[in-house]
């Protein structure tokens, strides 16, 4: 019965919810929807799929089953590779790896004092907890204002702790010191940017965007040169001020003006009806910025902030250009050694793996974040 | 009749009780030579106009006529150029101090209801108690859940605002701003972004207000509400007060020329 000609219609009852077409869900539904969704989405499928076959096997085989991980030299690498599969063939050579793994960790920290740099980093991850999760108890959070300085001591040692210099720092451990202290110190600094630039106050307002506009109009690589050679000449004569701090304090500038153009697009992304309905219940200018706005702004922000991090967190192998030995710039002397000249996919990749797992976990835990703080549904 | 059109939206259910409604002696606000200009425009032409405690009062006026400037000018969402604003007792000038205390004590209610989206609904209201009035964590959330209470969502407390409709969303509004214990609550066009089913609630919300003695001004266009609440309707054009009466009176008799023309095109139809 069509019920479009009668003018006047009443429906006889409510009609009960019916299970969708058996198609739409279920794996079936899920490869139909996703893979072979009409001609093109079909025949991309099957180009992928062509190409992880052809890709992923030779890949695994030269990496893993007919890696070496324990030869004193390339030459000997290839030696074994050939004795095992045959003559012609090759495979990864990961014994590099595994004879210069503590230099590509800590450079050339002291051996005998490398726990000082694994307790920092094991410390970190105790320290960022209170930080990252809200269910870790907030006690915490005293451990994590204490840590700056008791990283500081732990690696260059003082107080009791044998000293050492920064020119032994290197590897992994130098692009976590630069990228962790960039990473937690632009943050505040670009909010502190960000609210200025928004101020009513000409001369706040004026030195902030100067700044912001100054920093990102130069390259970083200027900024790390100016931080090795030129800022000699404008500080007095004599004057020891650590390289590897003036890498930071350059990085968490140049990083800070990104920062606080990302934030400023959260402030901006908020309602005006936010700060008049924060103005109107009498709380004052820092009150609504703390408890209001910035909560906002920087759950808006939380993908470009990420992307900063993640940005900078990369940008820190640019140090190799100014001599610091970071896991890329370390990658040289050790390729120059007789006995491993000639390597390169192993030890790039090895050093690309650790900034991936890096990266990618700042990312999921953006991700993380983000559907934490959803609160529309 | 033409008062069909002014009822439109009022709950059948809710008659106001005019008697509870009672108005002091007490002046709340007072508004003297008042003169605002954004740039060259003058928004705000020499207003005056005293409100009493207790007083109900329904600004109106066609769209760019300054009811919301006025209003906003209250609680200093907007500065004034030229003129006084005192409001309970405090003279509204550049002096921080004194715009924090009147903005404490004046209760403002918007369009588009401006709750805080990354705070439940609880969080909203007690907001402001523990923060500007300091006011202990366990009694604000009480005042907090009396005043949802009152405003007949006390279920919803722990939601966030994003998932309560429109309707319940102003409510939630009202409570927030009753939780500072405000002396004057200002509503600028409450009703206006809502859907017809939820503009009643939010008027019955407003009612009972009106019945528990509260000082309000409100600019809005719910006609039947500023008839059976308001003590007094103003109606604004061009930036300024054009006629100001009884409803009785300012409905049924409209004296200037303006007025009639505003009433006859809202009300004609």
């Amino acid at each position: 019965m069509s019920h479009d000609r009668n003018t006047a219609f009443v429906a006889s009852g409510q009609i009960p919810p019916a299970a969708p077409p058996p198609n739409l869900t279920g794996p079936i539904g899920w490869v139909r929807e996703n893979l072979f969704d009409g001609i093109w989405n079909s025949i991309l499928t099957l180009v992928s799929i062509a190409v992880i076959v052809l890709l992923v096997p030779p890949i695994f085989e030269w990496a893993f089953l007919r890696g070496v991980w324990n030869a004193t030299s390339l030459q000997h690498c290839r030696e074994i590779i050939q004795a095992a599969h045959g003559e012609g063939t090759t495979g990864a050579c990961w014994a590099v790896i595994n004879e210069r793994f503590n230099q590509i960790q800590f450079g050339f920290y002291p051996t005998d004092l490398y726990w000082r740099p694994l307790l920092a980093f094991v410390l970190m991850f105790v320290a960022l907890a209170p930080v990252l999760f809200s269910s870790v108890p907030r006690v915490m959070l005293w451990l994590t204002a204490a840590y700056p300085i008791i990283a500081f001591f732990l690696i260059w040692g003082g107080l009791g702790l044998e000293p050492v210099e920064s020119a032994k720092l290197g590897g992994f451990m130098l692009a976590l010191i630069i990228g962790v202290t960039g990473i937690a110190a632009s943050l505040p600094l670009g909010i502190v940017l960000a609210l200025g630039r928004q101020s009513n106050m000409f001369f706040i307002k004026t030195v902030c965007v100067v700044f912001i506009e100054f920093i990102r109009g130069v390259p970083l690589i200027t900024l790390l040169f100016v931080a090795s050679v030129l800022l000699n000449y404008f500080l007095p004569p004599g004057t020891e001020f650590d390289l590897i701090l003036r890498v930071c304090i350059m990085v968490t500038l140049f990083s800070s003006a990104y920062m606080a153009e990302v934030i400023r697009g959260g402030l901006a992304a908020l309602p005006q009806g936010q700060y008049e309905a924060a103005d109107a219940m009498g709380l004052n200018y820092w009150k609504s910025t703390r408890l209001i706005i910035m909560p906002q702004a920087l759950k808006v922000a939380i993908p470009g902030i990420v992307n900063s991090f993640i940005g900078l967190f990369k940008d820190t192998t640019l140090v190799s250009v100014i001599g610091l030995l970071d896991p890329v710039g370390l990658l040289n002397p050790i390729r120059a050694d007789q006995n491993w000249n000639g390597i390169l996919w192993e030890l790039y990749s090895f050093v690309a793996l650790f900034f991936f797992v890096f990266c990618f976990s700042m990312s999921r835990y953006s991700m993380y974040l983000e559907n934490k703080l959803k609160t529309d549904r | 009749m033409a008062n069909a059109a002014l009822d439109d939206h009022m709950p059948e259910d809710h008659i106001p009780d005019r008697t509870k409604m009672h108005v002091s002696d007490e002046i709340a606000i007072q508004i003297t030579n008042m003169n605002k200009w954004y740039g060259e425009f003058h928004v705000l032409r020499d207003i005056n106009l005293t409100v009493n405690q207790g007083e109900r009062i329904v600004i109106c006026g066609p769209s760019g006529s300054g009811k919301s400037t006025l209003i906003r000018c209250i609680n200093r969402l907007e500065e004034h150029q030229k003129g006084d604003i005192i409001v309970n007792g405090f003279e509204l000038n550049s002096d921080l101090k004194n715009i924090d205390k009147i903005r404490a004590e004046v209760g403002m209610v918007f369009q588009h209801f401006n709750l805080f989206p990354h705070l439940t609904v609880l969080e909203n209201c007690t907001l402001a108690p523990i923060w500007v009035r300091k006011t202990p964590k366990r009694e604000a959330d009480e005042t907090a859940m009396q005043m949802l209470e009152r405003v007949k969502i006390p279920e919803q407390a722990y939601k966030y605002p994003g998932q309560l409709s429109g309707g319940q969303q102003q409510r939630v509004a009202i409570a927030r701003s009753l939780c500072m214990k405000p002396k004057i609550m200002l509503f600028d066009e409450p009703t206006s972004a809502l859907d017809p089913e939820m503009i009643k609630e939010v008027l019955d919300t407003m009612i009972s207000l009106a019945e528990e003695g509260m000082t309000m001004l409100c600019v809005t266009h719910e006609m039947g509400f500023a008839r059976m609440v308001a003590n007094r309707v103003i109606f604004m054009d061009e930036g300024q007060i054009v006629e100001q009466n009884e409803p009785e009176e300012f409905f049924h008799n409209p004296k200037s020329d303006r007025t009639k023309l505003f009433l006859s095109q809202i009300l004609g139809h």
